[in-house]
């Protein structure tokens, strides 16, 4: 790469008036670099993220307005207006998809938070051996989604599952058919999604609560205030933001969710397990509809990308509120 | 109860204070409170303690499991009533699963390969570009940042189509580049590493500057040194997102021999085509090592590599 010289650049702005302050009261500033030295300095970055996300982010909005599968060539590409997005309207699979993932997420989110807020909350105080309880806690977040994955298909076998068996023990009868039942695979697959994502939530509360304010505890416990109070008018607005992130990034992320669903029901038993996501990977890679699958995908995209937003709005007006 | 100890100490030490040379009775009262206050807090801390503990095991009883099953010949795994320590330990299945038929090795020794081509990748782009979009001035720099903050919402998931497309006519679809070349050049890693170095003051530079030193030698020479902990954080997750990752390869491989390693762990079936249990077991087993280590040495820095890119 070329070294580049830059000693004999002058410079203005407020780089130089910074740099002139400091070091010449009256001088000039020392030299700033030249233009494209930033440019050379982001242009690895830069192509990069142009060749494998803006080409074909633009390619994804191109698509949606055709009709084609991979096997008839680029010759084969067929223009055919908003047809895919009226036909995404009218296609039952995709709302109950859209219906899927809306009980999924909006279910495995707001769980993974309260098991996350609880564990953090208990392994915040003084106990034993509290960096190795941390630590196990973690320990499902960063195992392989395969792993996990058939480890929970066997634990879950309706007949011979550690699971049922346990159930059995204690007297339940009509034991849950899990991943066998249309009925039981969603509630299923939830559980593993909490069971492996609470463990992240559980980490960043923890460390947002080690900025709790302490002064304002000693304050209000001089106030008498009770240990419930002290959670619902310091700690719990203390952690807003923290809570507003995890929502949007364990929302974001939960909803995206088709490698799991691929591996253990593949979108059944019927597509009792089909969420837009698994659906779009499908209409691709199952059924190669490339242009339906990207106006599937767009539509997907659009609808997480309003909901993201009223997240933020709905913690900035109450931020504005209080 | 928590106010009821701290109210009990203030009196204590108010009236000592107050009653300062009131004979030794005084001093000796104290002292019992407050041994007994130590035997309640510690009393306390193993009341949570204990439960706890409980807890994380029920947690982590699905590794449990794993291991126990992974030293089972396959019909054993469902047996009624489970049998947490096998009587006789099947060590074959890892010898199966590394040297057998379907070597676990061989995805093994891709994930590898993909992560640490990943890892290099990713730090040199992000490090370079993060660093000029903190402390270097050029036109166009705020435009293009804003487009990478647009970019940043885009789910990978919805760029797969096209991926696939351009990855299949370039003769990179089903070969580990498929995985490797996305993964170089994020923009995340970016946000990281630019965030990290606004932190960092200007005078630095602007000292070399005067001194004669060129804008290459600024960055290697006095702001990529002090930058280590945060470069390593960026590694270990990186090295976590591509060992972990099954999407990518699930859509972009289709030969074994290219399969990384959570692909891998789907091949072991028995005559009928079911899951091998106990195979499937032991090559989960070896697959979670690596991340595990990772992740007990750098335990800190790997805490801090999550909440850091949480919170930024």
């Amino acid at each position: 790469m070329a070294i580049v010289d830059t000693r004999i650049e002058t410079a203005d702005g407020p780089a130089a008036a910074a740099g002139g302050r400091l070091r010449r009261p009256t001088g000039r500033a020392p030299s700033e670099p030249k233009a494209y030295v930033g440019w050379l300095f982001i242009a690895p970055n830069l192509l990069g993220v142009l060749a494998f996300t803006f080409v074909p982010l633009i390619s994804v909005v191109l698509l949606s307005f055709t009709r084609w599968n991979l096997v008839s060539g680029f010759g084969g590409i067929e223009f055919v207006g908003l047809d895919n997005f009226l036909a995404v309207f009218q296609d039952p699979t995709f709302w109950r998809s859209l219906v899927t993932t809306i009980v999924y997420a909006g279910v495995a989110v707001p769980l993974t938070l309260v098991v996350g807020l609880a564990l953090a909350l208990a392994l915040n105080r003084d106990i034993p051996a509290r960096g190795l309880l941390r630590a196990a806690f973690f320990v499902p977040y960063i195992v392989n989604i395969v792993a996990i994955g058939m480890t929970w298909q066997m634990l879950l076998d309706p007949e011979a599952g550690l699971v049922n068996q346990v159930l059995g023990v204690f007297g339940a009868e009509n034991l849950p058919q899990w991943f066998a039942s249309s009925n039981w695979a969603l509630p299923a697959l939830i559980l593993v999604t909490i069971w492996s994502q609470a463990g992240y939530a559980n980490l960043i509360y923890l460390s947002a609560l080690q900025d709790a304010p302490t002064q304002l505890y000693e304050a209000a416990r001089i106030d008498g205030a009770g240990r419930w109070a002290s959670f619902r008018t310091i700690t719990w607005p203390s952690l807003l933001p923290t809570t507003v992130f995890l929502l949007v990034t364990l929302f974001v992320g939960i909803s995206q969710t088709f490698g799991m669903i691929a591996l253990i029901t593949n979108g059944g038993p019927g597509d009792s397990t089909t969420t837009l996501s698994f659906y779009m990977y499908q209409t691709s890679f199952q059924f190669y509809r490339f242009g339906y699958a990207s106006a599937v995908g767009l539509v997907t995209f659009i609808g997480i990308f309003a909901i993201m937003l009223l997240m933020w709005r709905a913690q900035r007006g109450r931020a504005l509120h209080d | 109860m928590t106010d009821a100890t701290t109210t009990a100490t203030t009196t204590t030490a108010s009236t000592t204070t107050t009653t300062a040379g009131g004979g030794p009775g005084r001093g000796t009262g104290m002292a019992q409170r407050q041994a007994l206050r130590k035997r309640r807090d510690r009393v306390r801390r193993w009341a949570w303690g204990i439960p706890m503990w409980i807890l994380a095991l029920v947690f982590l009883l699905p590794f449990a499991w794993m291991i126990s099953t992974s030293l089972k010949p396959d019909l054993e795994a469902f047996r009624i009533p489970m049998q947490w320590i096998p009587h006789q330990p099947r060590w074959e299945n890892y010898t199966e699963v590394l040297f057998g038929e379907s070597s676990i090795l061989i995805p093994f020794g891709n994930s590898v390969f993909v992560a640490a081509l990943r890892v290099l990748g990713e730090l040199t782009t992000a490090t370079l570009a993060g660093y000029a979009f903190a402390k270097l001035r050029f036109p166009g720099r705020g435009k293009v940042f804003i487009a990478y903050l647009a970019t940043s919402l885009i789910p990978a998931q919805l760029l797969l189509v096209p991926r696939f497309v351009y990855f299949e006519k370039l003769g990179l679809y089903d070969t580990l580049w498929a995985l490797i070349l996305p993964g170089m050049f994020t923009v995340l890693g970016t946000f990281l590493m630019r965030q990290y170095f606004v932190s960092q003051p200007d005078e630095f530079a602007e000292a070399a500057r005067l001194d004669g030193a060129n804008e290459l030698q600024i960055f290697f020479r006095i702001y990529l040194p002090n930058a280590l902990s945060m470069i390593s954080a960026l590694a270990i997750l990186t090295f976590v997102w591509s060992w972990n990752d099954y999407e990518t390869p699930l859509v972009f491989l289709s030969t074994p021999e290219n399969y990384t390693l959570p692909m891998g762990l789907t091949s072991f079936t028995d005559e009928n085509g079911a899951m091998a249990a106990g195979l499937s077991m032991a090559a989960s087993v070896i697959s979670i090592v690596p991340i595990l280590l990772v992740f007990l040495i750098f335990q800190r820095r790997f805490v801090r590599a999550m909440t850091e890119s949480a919170l930024k």
